[in-house]
């Protein structure tokens, strides 16, 4: 049988599935190198969790296939089980056992050595901040706490790829950030990771490459530069004391525009280091006095508005 | 070859499935849940006990007069009900079966163990064996409140070891059906209310009536329902009397019903659960 390439950790070829008359995919396609992280983004309701529930083994698809390390989702998903490790967007965690307890559980199930198992379950622990709240039961737990555990869980068995659905959905501004960081750290071991979010910023925070899921398919994918480089907008912003030095400014600048009813002007940039210094030479040569400057480039919401038409989920507070 | 990091898929060997240490493990978790939250299995246990109590205190002694022809009453009616009672210490049992069933697969933990690579049947098994052990439990509580209100059974050690070993498996039949029956219900609510036939069906049996008091309809239900047979196989039992036809056909039920259970437990375990 072929294999794909060891050094694609996912490939997803036309995959396509139904709830009814409901098309919720219609043909994805997506391709995951090992050891990056991928991001899934898209509205609520776009088919992020029919996608991990598909290639996690949980869900069958319609059409279509994928191989997740090489292994076919249809024919080996045994092979599969074995390679992966999934948060689900809800909790899977075990609300009548401790923390502990459920990593042991995992532990167990995993078939680690017993005091292998118990040393893992500590580092984990440790790692995911729980040692406090190790001996009491899940159901005490806070949204934050509840998610780390679920994602130590995942990790007991050394999963080589994870799915995260929605990993930070609902957590207050500390837990996400903490989430973050542990993303990070999971990356730096080669692990690669496929994980979902309707947050732009989180795409932009953890991901090599984000695919925006829209209709069941992919309507963009790339880096966030280069997602970002997919729609115009960038500009820099200057803001002036005076009605004169504005006019002299738009004089000395011909493709600037006025932002209205304010002293300031809008001049179309790609955000470079060149073209600011060229609109900054420009104003210095004629002695313009510019009170205060911002450069904004398009984020992925303007990306995101563009392909989509609509607007991304609200932007996460920091 | 060259140096760069090669990532091999895992070897044979870990793939092979260990259905009986996973089985372990799972069957660990139940129990665990049970110690840790003992008032459940009170709750379970506190239900047939209500029931004896109830039938032998206050209908007992009215009824003791309908079943004998002796001045026995109630102290003959303990005698009489507690197989009965037994029955529905185990139907009461196999109700927390489904209840804790339906609670892992609205928890979500049920999905994270079917995207392991670990035997499937295990989760099911883990179960059977904690509500198993569980009944056992209150089957003993049961019969030490019964022998303190006066049940004196007839049977040797030999009777006894045949009652235990027989409602090992009428419990084990009717866990497994329980089991699916967690899985259908889309709720703990549901859960707790779809296996109450099994709580309500020994009313309709010989257990606390003779069959032949019951009018025409009722006493051909009652007559030909499972819960009959195994009813008077335990009483025969625990009494040294001979079981008769009764045995075969308990025992009979006892297989369709496990079978039954576990067949339709196994497909409705591989079915896709909307998230
Ligand atoms: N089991 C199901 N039965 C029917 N419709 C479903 C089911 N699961 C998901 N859907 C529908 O499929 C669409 C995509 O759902 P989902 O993958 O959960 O979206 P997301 O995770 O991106 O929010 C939604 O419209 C949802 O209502
Ligand atoms: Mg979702």
């Amino acid at each position: 049988m072929a294999t794909a390439p060891p050094e694609t950790a996912i490939s997803v070829t036309g995959l396509r599935k139904s709830f009814g008359e409901h098309v919720v995919l219609d043909g994805l396609d997506l391709t995951v190198p090992a050891g990056t992280v991928y991001s899934l983004l898209g509205a609520n309701g776009a088919g992020k969790s029919t996608t991990v529930r598909i290639l996690s083994t949980l869900a069958a698809s319609d059409g279509g296939s994928a191989r997740v390390r090489g292994h076919d989702l249809a024919s080996e998903p045994d092979a599969v089980r074995a390679a992966i490790g999934v948060t689900g967007q809800f909790s899977a965690v075990d609300s009548l056992l401790t923390g502990e307890e459920n990593l042991l559980l995992m532990a167990d199930l995993h078939h680690w050595p017993r005091r292998d198992g118990r040393r893992r379950v500590a580092e984990l622990l440790r790692r995911f901040d729980l040692v406090d709240a190790a001996r009491r039961p899940a159901s005490t737990y806070s949204g934050g706490m509840r998610r780390r555990l679920d994602l130590a869980m995942t990790l007991v068995g050394d999963p080589q790829v994870i799915f995260l659905d929605e990993p930070t959905t609902g957590l207050d501004p500390r837990s996400r950030r903490a989430m973050w960081r542990i993303v990070r750290e999971l990356v730096s071991t080669g692990v690669t990771v496929f994980l979902t979010t309707q947050y732009l910023e989180e795409a932009d925070e953890l991901a090599d490459r984000i695919g925006v899921l829209h209709h069941g398919r992919l309507v963009a994918e790339g880096t966030a530069e280069e997602l970002k480089r997919l729609v115009p907008g960038g500009h820099v912003l200057l803001r002036f004391a005076d009605p004169t030095s504005l006019e002299d400014a738009e004089r000395a600048l011909d493709t600037s525009s006025r932002e209205n009813g304010t002293l300031a002007l809008r001049v179309p940039s790609d955000g470079g280091l060149r073209s600011l210094r060229a609109v900054l030479s420009r104003l210095d040569d004629r002695s313009i006095e510019v009170e205060e400057l911002s450069v904004r480039t398009p984020d992925l919401d303007d990306v995101f508005l563009a392909l989509t038409g609509q607007p991304g989920a609200e932007k996460v507070s920091t | 070859m060259g140096t760069a990091p090669s990532l091999p898929g895992p070897a044979p060997a870990a793939l092979r499935f260990h259905p009986l240490r996973d089985s372990a493990t799972m069957s660990r978790r139940n129990l665990r849940h049970m110690l840790r939250y003992p008032s459940t299995t009170l709750v379970l246990v506190g239900m047939p006990i209500v029931f004896l109590l109830l039938f032998v205190y206050v209908f007992g002694g009215a009824l003791g007069a309908g079943i004998s022809e002796g001045p026995g009453g109630r102290s003959e009616y303990v005698t009489y009900v507690v197989p009965a009672i037994l029955l529905m210490t185990i139907a009461s049992t196999v109700q927390g079966t489904a209840i804790s069933i339906a609670m892992d697969l609205t928890e979500g933990i049920i999905d994270r163990f079917r995207t392991m690579h670990i035997a499937r049947v295990s989760v099911l098994t883990g179960h059977v064996v904690g509500s198993v052990i569980q009944a056992f439990l209150s089957l003993a509580i049961v019969m030490g409140v019964a022998l303190l209100i006066g049940f004196r059974p007839g049977a040797g050690l030999g009777g006894w070891l045949a009652t235990t070993g027989f409602l090992a498996v009428v419990t084990f039949a009717l866990v497994w059906l329980s089991v699916a029956l967690g899985q259908v219900s889309r709720s703990v609510e549901t859960a707790s209310n779809l296996p109450m036939p099994l709580i309500l069906l020994p009313f309709l049996s010989s257990g606390f009536v003779p069959t032949d008091s019951m009018p025409a309809g009722l006493r051909w239900f009652a007559e030909y329902q499972p819960f009959t047979p195994i009813i008077e196989t335990s009483r025969g039992l625990l009494m040294d009397q001979p079981v008769g036809h009764h045995g075969w056909v308990a025992l009979g039920w006892c297989a369709l019903i496990a079978l039954g259970g576990y067949l339709w437990s196994r497909r409705l375990f591989g079915r896709e659960h909307p998230s």
